[in-house]
């Protein structure tokens, strides 16, 4: 026996190439580094935080004994004297989807080693996020203004406003430390990091350019979740 | 700071992911390491030590139960901040903390030939998360009101009740230790789980891997899933203290008082609570089943009967312990047709479970049992949990349990399961590992001492229980007071399963002092001394120094229950030695003709 193990060096396709890279030594999942491997777990036990908090949302909602308020109504603006239901998470919704855009388009950048269209890009993504912050902010102003708050709002069952100021916020601190992240590795692409090898502050280790895939997983979770929470609890 | 991958030797199987951070200084080697070895001791010192804290509550709370009024500090609330602490400590902080953090970051990396954790830095900050939360929980004794008395199982809507001992900050600092543990765990789990499926070394299949490796990253796995949960409900229940909402809070009227709660739903809580909990029971078993799989291996110098079998039933233990959790809520009021979904379930994951019992008690026979400590535990484990298990039969069905359900029965049911057998495991590993963690032997006559103590003892607190509980003894009471139904003999019963944890928990004290002493004065070990064929015995110092194993990492050629093999010139083959003959080893060795 010279080789300790089976080791299929080409890709199988299907069932068969799912058996055998699983049953290899080394890694089971060939082409995922350390990095891409950990956030796709950690996305999926995020997962069920999010799933957590929508099934309990419904569950409250179910056994709340007074009525639930429209959310068509409660989210209606009156621009130009036209009444608009659901107008301003329609657009917080366009540009969080399209912040997702600018972020793929960042990625293909990144592996392209090209420094400045990956830093204009990502910084263009934590442009869209902090948009979407900023109007966020803008909604829990004009409805904590109207009377809503967590144990009670002006129109029906108190757990209306516990749950939306939970989910979103929930959700607003994943969008926030996401514009974070993204304009702290935005900077380091900028300055040539991951082309230098020069260490991080904290962890004393090189960046590589995979970092910028990583943040875009990231990104496009907390995308697809909003897409959860606009239709299970603004469309509901 | 230089990569591991250092020199021309440096091993082509080396990843090119690694890159290993070097301690300068006595601070960052032995404090805020990142070396997996450093923070496995890290954890498991406060684990132990926080769990001696939980270990004298059981004694206080016995004193009460025996000798009502003796202590006079003892009153109800005082008795129900015990039982509160004394649980949610055992299981999140010592349990699962000992097991995951201390066992899975000492054996992970030297049992797959990995050099570190894949992230130290984030495993560093897994164990300060973790100690935190542990300062924040040990912090609610010295706030005004004291610790929460909700019961471990913090129930809404009486956890936030103003009647409720420690409703004050108590309640508010369990939840936001358990976040924080939670948030200190997921950093932990994810290392451990990328580290098993992408930071093996070469010739390791997970089908080569030790089950030990198995136990702890399957329980991982169901930790990431399941503590989400728990999660969203200590956050939930913190608005609904903190900022008034109604989660989980129906209307009430307490003291003749409308409170402001309106609409809210208890049950949720407990479905999320339970959805953690019970997977959480086999977050904390499923590595005792894998540890105890290859103590029992290399103690009775065979090969682990089943291997595959025995993997197997670790993976459809945990997936199956996600559709259970609704058996602890049988009295809580649900449709029939799920109670009989969840007994279905329950009684189901019974057998993958006794296939493991079986494969232990086949792997012991015929072997050539050596009868030292860790094999001892190991032993006993199996009685254990083979008692726990049985009497969890009964619990599972529906019309079985409403009786029984709050009693000593299930007092003394889930200590048997989920308490005695899991420590028992602890300690045998404890006995296992030690001469590779500090390079010399624990002493084995207070070994003997502390395993015999235990062992009896820890039966002769629970067995009585089952019986005190099909007298219709009920848990959680302050004092049972005069009860005619209870005859006196009841309460002579008590008194002698009061007597009985004492001494059990002195023994305990015999175990820490000989974890001490033995530093300094035990029996210098050797690199393998209980010549076990996996690769953290085969490293080339002892203990293992930083990065683990020197130049080269070793190279997997076979399972790792390689023991007594037929024509082999040891009876053992280290995981990491070449070689054809005996011929490649997972396959079904013919053991015909070889002498028993």
């Amino acid at each position: 026996m010279s080789d300790p193990a089976v080791t299929h060096t080409d890709p199988q396709p299907g069932l068969t190439g799912f058996v055998s890279d699983w049953s290899s030594d080394k890694t089971a999942f060939k082409t995922a580094s350390w990095g891409k491997a950990m956030i796709w777990i950690f996305l999926l036990s995020d997962t069920f935080i999010f799933s957590c908090f929508l099934i309990a949302y419904m569950t409250v909602r179910m056994s709340t004994t007074e009525p639930w308020p429209n959310p068509s109504e409660v989210f209606a603006l009156e621009i130009g004297g036209v009444h608009m239901p659901l107008i301003l998470i329609a657009i917080m919704t366009f540009v969080l989807i399209s912040s997702s855009g600018t972020m793929a388009m960042a990625v293909n950048f990144g592996y392209r080693r090209d420094r400045v269209k990956t830093t204009v890009l990502m910084l263009l993504t934590a442009a869209l996020g902090a948009t979407f912050v900023g109007m966020q902010a803008f909604e829990w102003t004009k409805l904590i203004s109207e009377g809503v708050r967590p144990w009670e709002n002006p129109w029906g069952a108190p757990q209306f406003g516990s749950v939306f100021f939970m989910v979103t916020g929930f959700h607003g601190t994943h969008v926030t430390i996401g514009v974070i992240f993204l304009l702290l590795m935005a900077r380091k692409v900028w300055r040539g990091d991951f082309d230098t090898g020069k260490k991080g502050f904290f962890t004393s280790r090189k960046g590589r350019w995979e970092i910028v895939e990583i943040t875009g997983l990231y990104w496009h979770f907390v995308d697809l979740v909003w897409v959860f929470i606009f239709a299970l609890f603004y469309l509901w | 700071m230089v990569d591991a991958t250092h020199g021309p030797d440096a091993h082509a199987a080396e990843f090119p992911d690694v890159e290993l951070y070097h301690p300068r200084s006595w601070w960052t080697r032995y404090v805020f390491s990142q070396d997996a070895k450093v923070i496995a001791i890290q954890y498991a010192s406060t684990a132990l030590a926080i769990g001696m804290l939980a270990l004298v509550l059981s004694w206080l709370m016995r004193m009460q139960l025996a000798f009502p009024g003796f202590l006079t500090f003892i009153d109800a609330a005082a008795y129900y901040q015990f039982i509160t602490m004394h649980g949610m400590i055992m299981v999140i902080y010592l349990i699962t903390a000992l097991f995951l953090g201390g066992f899975g970051n000492y054996l992970i990396p030297l049992m797959l030939g990995a050099r570190d954790m894949v992230f130290p830095y984030v495993n560093m900050l897994s164990y300060w998360t973790y100690l935190l939360a542990v300062l924040v929980l040990v912090a609610s004794w010295f706030t005004p009101g004291g610790p929460t008395g909700a019961g471990w199982t913090l129930y809404p809507p009486q956890a936030i009740l103003s009647n409720t001992p420690g409703q004050e900050s108590g309640i508010v600092l369990m939840l936001v230790s358990l976040i924080l543990f939670v948030i200190g765990f997921t950093m932990g789990g994810l290392n451990y789980i990328v580290t098993v499926l992408q930071g093996r070394t070469r010739g390791m299949t997970l089908m080569r891997m030790p089950l030990t490796v198995w136990g702890i990253f399957i329980a991982t796995v169901m930790a990431m899933l399941a503590f989400p949960a728990l999660f969203v409900a200590c956050v939930m229940m913190l608005f609904d203290k903190l900022l008034g909402t109604s989660f989980f809070m129906p209307a009430l009227v307490e003291m003749g008082e409308l409170l402001p709660h309106d609409g809210g739903s208890p049950i949720l809580f407990q479905h999320l609570f339970w959805f953690f909990g019970h997977p959480e029971v086999y977050i904390v078993a499923l590595p005792a089943f894998g540890i105890v799989s290859d103590l029992i291996s290399t103690h009775a110098r065979k090969n682990i009967f089943g291997y595959r079998m025995m993997v197997w039933a670790i993976v459809i233990i945990g997936a199956l312990s996600f559709v259970v959790w609704a058996h602890h809520m049988y009295v809580s009021g649900m449709n029939p047709y799920f109670g009989f979904f969840f007994a279905v379930t329950t009684l189901i994951i019974a057998v993958p479970t006794a296939i493991k019992v079986y494969n232990w008690v086949l792997t012991l026979w015929r072997g050539d049992i050596h009868l030292n400590p860790p094999m001892l535990f190991a032993l006993a484990f199996i009685v254990t949990f083979v008692n726990g298990g049985l009497t969890g039969l009964f619990l599972g069905n529906v019309v079985v349990d409403v009786p029984l359900s709050d009693t000593m029965f299930v007092v003394a049911h889930f200590h048997m399961v989920m308490g005695v057998a899991p420590i028992l495991v602890i300690f045998g590993a404890i006995y296992h590992w030690y001469p590779k963690i500090t390079g010399r032997m624990l002493d084995n006559t207070m070994a003997h001492l502390h395993f015999w103590v235990t062992f009896l003892g820890a039966y002769l607190i629970f067995f009585p229980m089952h019986y005190l509980g099909i007298m219709g003894v009920p848990r959680r009471y302050f004092e049972s007071g005069d009860i005619s139904f209870q005859p006196p003999s009841a309460h002579d019963l008590n008194i002698f399963i009061t007597v009985m944890a004492l001494i059990v928990g002195a023994a305990q004290l015999v175990f820490v002092f000989n974890l001490i002493w033995s530093i300094r004065h035990g029996k210098p070990s050797g690199g393998n001394p209980w010549r076990a064929t996996t690769l953290e015995w085969q490293t080339p110092e002892t203990p293992p120094v930083h990065g683990n194993f020197g130049r080269e990492l070793p190279v997997v050629y076979r399972w790792a229950y390689d023991y007594s093999v037929p024509g082999a010139a040891e009876d053992f083959i280290p995981q990491n030695q070449p070689g054809t003959n005996p011929p490649h080893s997972e396959a079904p060795r013919k053991r015909k003709g070889t002498k028993p």
